[in-house]
């Protein structure tokens, strides 16, 4: 009797806790609009400093309205497709090529992950040095830093394939192609697919870093075009723009990658 | 093995690792002595060479110290503020089902769109650095801090309780010692953030640290010595991150044993 009530209620008393959570959200999120609204209505923080956020919504209307964004948000594209072109084909070809020996991987795994630790950011000056001030630094940037992630999970799934699956396969006659069709790569994939997003990730943040440190065109430059021109609103807006661009390719490759889970 | 069969020490690993690093210089020498102009490459030695020079470039041991020191106080400030928000969000059920969805959307943000303000909120110097440095370490250590208290099993934080433990000695005795390994290993990737931060807010602007030098040697086309400063900050960042590393290893021992 009593174990029955129990499992009658707790369901309840969850959805009555996850209300009360939900709501803590909402009045916190809440409570910080308010607070700035106050700040720059009753206790005039210079608008300067924190622009309106009314002001803000605005311009972020006026920007998605006008389609000004789209020359800046087209370089930002165009770099992060290329640079993660460049380093998920080079990451996966470069990994499955040192994932097929135990050897290789014992010298170059301890190498990849070195290289991984080190603030390649730090590299920046010397590659707009050698690239310029255009959109090849940032590539090439990005490029580097998102091929780590993805070489480096790359040979832990090619890498740690259990040899009985390999040794059963062999024995029962497969080729080399289908043993890497049928075996390997359902195998290796699941990792390979969250290196290629962990990539992902870090390519958008070097680009749009590099973009704000350093740059001609894009939307770190505007971001930071509008700072130093001293338009805050319009910049707020930006931001808020930005954050909302990498908030849905972020979620749009993490639905790709548990697609690509599935499919195998 | 390796007794009997002569050769066989040249299979081993590191000493190919170290023939792949050997390689890779050589490549860097031949390519920058024969190919590349140097205006924009120079080769290793002479890199290693002018380290000296770097050294006694007017202001870059102040840059250096300067930047070392905002490691170290953004690197203070995160742990602080990370293990005070994490246990205080953690400690508490409702409290981490409320705040924690918060704490990982801010930390999914990409935060380099708000580098600008920080540098308007904080000035050019070194208090932007820290604050943006903190911006990126805290987040990690909040996140393993709550991992860790989470992870506790109920069962020993109620057997402390029917032994008659306090408050202070429930947290000293069980959560602080479980919580350890999590912590230690948010400490290093607080630190990957905090280098992070601290150099990304040193290359956008900066009038005395080494983001100065590195744009004064990019602009001068003096590839020599902006590899040689790139290669002293790297080394910096490596013995940081291999510090915390170390630090990870040694306190979590005795959860593995």
């Amino acid at each position: 009797m009593l174990v029955w009530r129990r499992r009658m209620r707790l369901p309840d008393q969850h959805r009555t806790r996850r209300l009360g959570s939900r709501s803590v959200q909402a009045a916190f999120l809440l409570m910080l609009l308010v607070l700035w609204y106050l700040a720059t209505t009753r206790w005039r923080v210079s608008p300067l400093l924190l622009p309106n956020p009314a002001l803000v919504l605005r311009d972020f209307w006026d920007i998605l309205r006008s389609g000004e964004f789209v020359a800046d948000l087209r370089v930002t594209l165009t770099e992060l497709a290329l640079a993660f072109l460049i380093s998920a084909s080079s990451g996966v070809i470069v990994g499955y090529i040192i994932s097929r020996s135990q050897y290789r991987i014992r010298v170059f795994e301890p190498l990849f992950a070195g290289a991984y630790a080190v603030p390649i950011i730090l590299f920046l000056p010397l590659y707009v040095l050698f690239f310029g001030l255009g959109p090849a630094s940032k590539i090439a940037l990005g490029a580097t830093i998102s091929f780590f992630p993805i070489a480096l999970s790359t040979i832990a799934g090619f890498g740690y394939v259990d040899k009985v699956f390999v040794t059963a396969a062999r024995a029962m006659g497969a080729s080399d192609y289908q043993l890497f069709r049928f075996v390997l790569l359902p195998a290796a994939l699941p990792v390979i697919l969250t290196g290629l997003r962990m990539g992902f990730t870090v390519a958008l943040l070097a680009i749009i870093g590099s973009e704000t440190i350093a740059s001609l065109a894009g939307l770190g430059h505007r971001i930071v075009y509008l700072a130093e021109s001293m338009e805050m609103a319009p910049m707020f807006a930006y931001i808020v723009f930005v954050v909302a661009i990498a908030a849905i390719l972020n979620t749009l490759v993490s639905a790709l990658e548990a697609r690509g889970k599935r499919l195998r | 093995m390796t007794a009997a069969n002569p050769r066989a020490w040249l299979r081993q690993p590191w000493l190919a690792r170290i023939g792949v690093i050997v390689a890779l210089f050589a490549f860097w020498e031949i390519a920058a002595r024969w190919w590349v102009d140097p205006m924009f490459l120079s080769p290793p030695s002479r890199v290693f060479a002018s380290l000296q020079a770097v050294f006694e470039t007017r202001g870059v041991p102040a840059a250096l110290r300067l930047t070392l020191f905002e490691l170290a106080v953004a690197f203070a400030l995160s742990v602080a503020i990370g293990l005070a928000i994490g246990l205080a969000v953690g400690l508490r059920p409702f409290a981490r089902q409320s705040f924690m969805p918060i704490v990982v959307l801010l930390y999914g943000m990409p935060q380099i769109t708000i580098l600008p303000l920080f540098i308007l909120y904080f000035g050019i110097g070194p208090a932007s650095k820290i604050a943006f440095g903190v911006s990126h370490g805290m987040f990690p250590i909040i996140l393993t801090v709550v991992a860790g208290v989470q992870n506790i099993k109920p069962i020993l934080l109620v057997s402390a309780r029917a032994m008659g433990a306090s408050r202070w000695q429930l947290f000293r005795h069980v959560v602080f010692p479980h919580m350890i390994p999590s912590f230690f290993s948010g400490m290093r990737l607080g630190m990957t953030g905090v280098l992070l931060g601290v150099l990304l807010a040193e290359l956008y602007v900066s009038t005395a640290g080494i983001g100065y030098f590195t744009t004064l040697f990019t602009q001068n086309f003096d590839p020599t010595r902006l590899l040689g400063l790139i290669a002293v900050l790297a080394a910096m960042a490596i013995v940081l991150n291999e510090i915390v590393r170390r630090a990870e290893v040694h306190f979590s021992r005795w959860h593995t044993e």
